[in-house]
């Protein structure tokens, strides 16, 4: 069978066998405890049921998400400049970055609810604290692993230090960014629920899938508490799928990573 | 052709820190339109040298002057091509052929005319807009070749360029560098381990020494140029490979031997 025909045969195989033993297990428990492990179908319709609040939740979960990945982004990639100038910059400084990233969201967000208050603003701000780290780490460790020999390359060409650093370093350093950004982008959305469950507001409609998940947890609707976790995992899928689609876009060209084996 | 010498080593010695002497005392001077080979055992400061005269590294002592300024002055007359073809992986070709006019702020109009001269030279005009990777060994040292020159320089240092290409491509491109250098007069520094290949190219071939580094002698080539792959098949082009490698013997150990005094690396 053609190789490509079995990388969607085989997952859907798979999927296939999950569902039945997911039925099964379901089935086997005692009628009273079959409530653990809703079935399937009873996930899809809490999904069609709760259908409204789950969108908005979603939405908003996913606007916490990227607001606090897109400042992550933009502040890794101008700390990794200046962490990329000295390692002077970098032994000062790597602690600190380290501390931040040890700290667990749950104790950080009380925190960011007294400075910000709760909502969108908190579960940004949280998010960016966890998407921050494997983007920062990468990407200085790509502006400062440029090839010895295109350095002096540059050198030998009279580059200022600006020239080398838009021309070579940085390009240089994108296969190593997206290694960060796909990092970011499998935490950020975690994040964000976490963030939201922790930090998050339901004033106006504000609450995100994490408001949704200890709404219905407390409500005992478990099927719905399912439903959640399933839309949680479709955004992440769909925000980690966009990165990868970036980063074909940028690399694919050039870099050995997409070097197709078929030649 | 000026009189003036355009290279000049006087007493040029060279130390790296604390280290042991690389070169001692290197004296010799290159005249606009030589082609200078320099061979020598591995390790005996070629790369060194050519690296003193790219201002890659500074002199530890005596004077070297390049058409009469100091390497660090000369620079927008030097061109580099390293043994690595160095380019630019996430450039197509053209745009790392026009990388150095870029970093010297050249608009993109009168870098395009450039990038097609010395595309054309390196008769590489269809490979415009592929990707380094799309390219074999001998085509990526081409572009190599091609980038260097687009500066129009008047001194062209080359550092073992074809070392890693086998045999025939390596052959092949030392007869499309000669025919180059017909359209464009620059002067060449060229390190290469094969004595074929200096042979080939040089007017002027110098055999340097080991531990320290030293000139050992000037061997002169007088084939007249243009050199073709005739050349190659020549009594006088055998006889003087031959003589080139037995004087080249004389200055290497065999492998494993050890020169009283002297530790091998
Ligand atoms: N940057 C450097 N620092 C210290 N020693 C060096 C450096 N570059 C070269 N050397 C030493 O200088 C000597 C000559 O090296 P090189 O010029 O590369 O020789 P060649 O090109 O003839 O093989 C070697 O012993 C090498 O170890
Ligand atoms: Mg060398």
């Amino acid at each position: 069978m053609k190789p490509r025909a079995m990388k969607i045969i085989l997952p859907l195989a798979a999927g296939a066998v999950v569902i039945a033993v997911w039925y099964a297990i379901h089935y086997f428990l005692h009628e009273e405890m079959r409530f653990l492990l809703p079935t399937p179908g009873a996930v899809l319709a809490a999904l069609r049921d709760n259908a409204p609040a789950l969108t908005r939740a979603a939405i908003n979960t996913s606007e916490g998400a990227l607001l606090g990945f897109g400042l992550a982004i933009v502040v890794s990639f101008a700390l990794a400049i200046v962490l990329s100038l000295s390692p002077t910059i970098r032994t000062s400084l790597y602690p600190y970055l380290m501390a931040l990233q040890m700290t667990p969201l749950p104790v950080l967000a009380p925190i960011c609810v007294i400075w910000v208050g709760a909502g969108l603003k908190s579960v940004s701000l949280l998010t960016f604290v966890i998407a921050f780290f494997p983007l920062v780490v990468n990407t200085t460790q790509g502006l400062i692993s440029t090839d010895r020999n295109l350095v002096e390359l540059f050198g030998l060409y009279r580059a200022s230090r600006l020239q080398q650093l838009l021309l070579l370093r940085v390009p240089a350093a994108l296969p190593y960014f997206f290694t960060g950004l796909r990092i970011a982008a499998t935490i950020a959305p975690i994040g964000a629920v976490v963030a939201d469950m922790n930090a998050g507001s339901s004033a106006g409609d504000g609450g995100g899938l994490g408001f949704q998940a200890v709404i219905y947890s407390s409500q005992a609707k478990y099927p719905a508490l399912f439903a959640t976790a399933a839309v949680t995992c479709v955004l992440g899928f769909i925000l980690n799928a966009a990165v990868i689609a970036l980063a074909w876009f940028a690399l694919h060209h050039w870099h050995d990573s997409y070097e197709r084996s078929d030649r | 052709m000026s009189a003036s010498p355009l290279v000049e080593f006087r007493e040029v010695t060279k130390r790296f820190g604390a280290g042991p002497l690389v070169l001692d005392r290197i004296s010799f001077t290159a005249r606009t339109g030589d082609f200078l080979s320099l061979i020598g055992p591995s390790g005996c400061g070629k790369s060194t040298l050519l690296r003193l005269v790219g201002g890659l590294s500074p002199i530890t002592g005596g004077t070297l002057l390049i058409d009469g300024m100091t390497p660090a002055d000369a620079a927008a007359e030097l061109a580099f091509v390293f043994q690595e073809p160095t380019l630019l992986p996430w450039l197509r070709v053209a745009a790392n052929v026009e990388v150095p006019q870029k970093l010297r702020g050249v608009p993109a109009a009168e870098r395009a005319v450039v990038r097609r001269r010395v595309l054309e030279l390196v008769r590489l005009t269809a490979k415009t807009d592929a990707y380094p990777r799309q390219l074999s060994g001998g085509q990526k040292m081409r572009v190599s070749i091609a980038r260097a020159l687009a500066l129009s320089p008047k001194l062209l240092l080359l550092d073992e360029p074809f070392g890693a290409l086998d045999e025939m491509t390596r052959e092949h491109l030392n007869e499309e560098l000669l025919a180059i250098r017909e359209q464009e007069a620059w002067t060449a520094f060229f390190v290469t381990h094969s004595v074929a290949e200096a042979v080939f190219l040089s007017n002027r071939i110098l055999v340097m020494s080991a531990n320290p580094g030293r000139i050992h002698s000037e061997i002169a080539v007088p084939f007249p140029y243009p050199r073709t792959a005739q050349t190659r098949l020549s009594r006088p082009y055998h006889d003087l490979v031959a003589e080139v490698s037995r004087i080249l013997r004389s200055v290497e150990p065999p492998d494993g031997a050890v020169t009283a005094g002297v530790q091998s690396a």
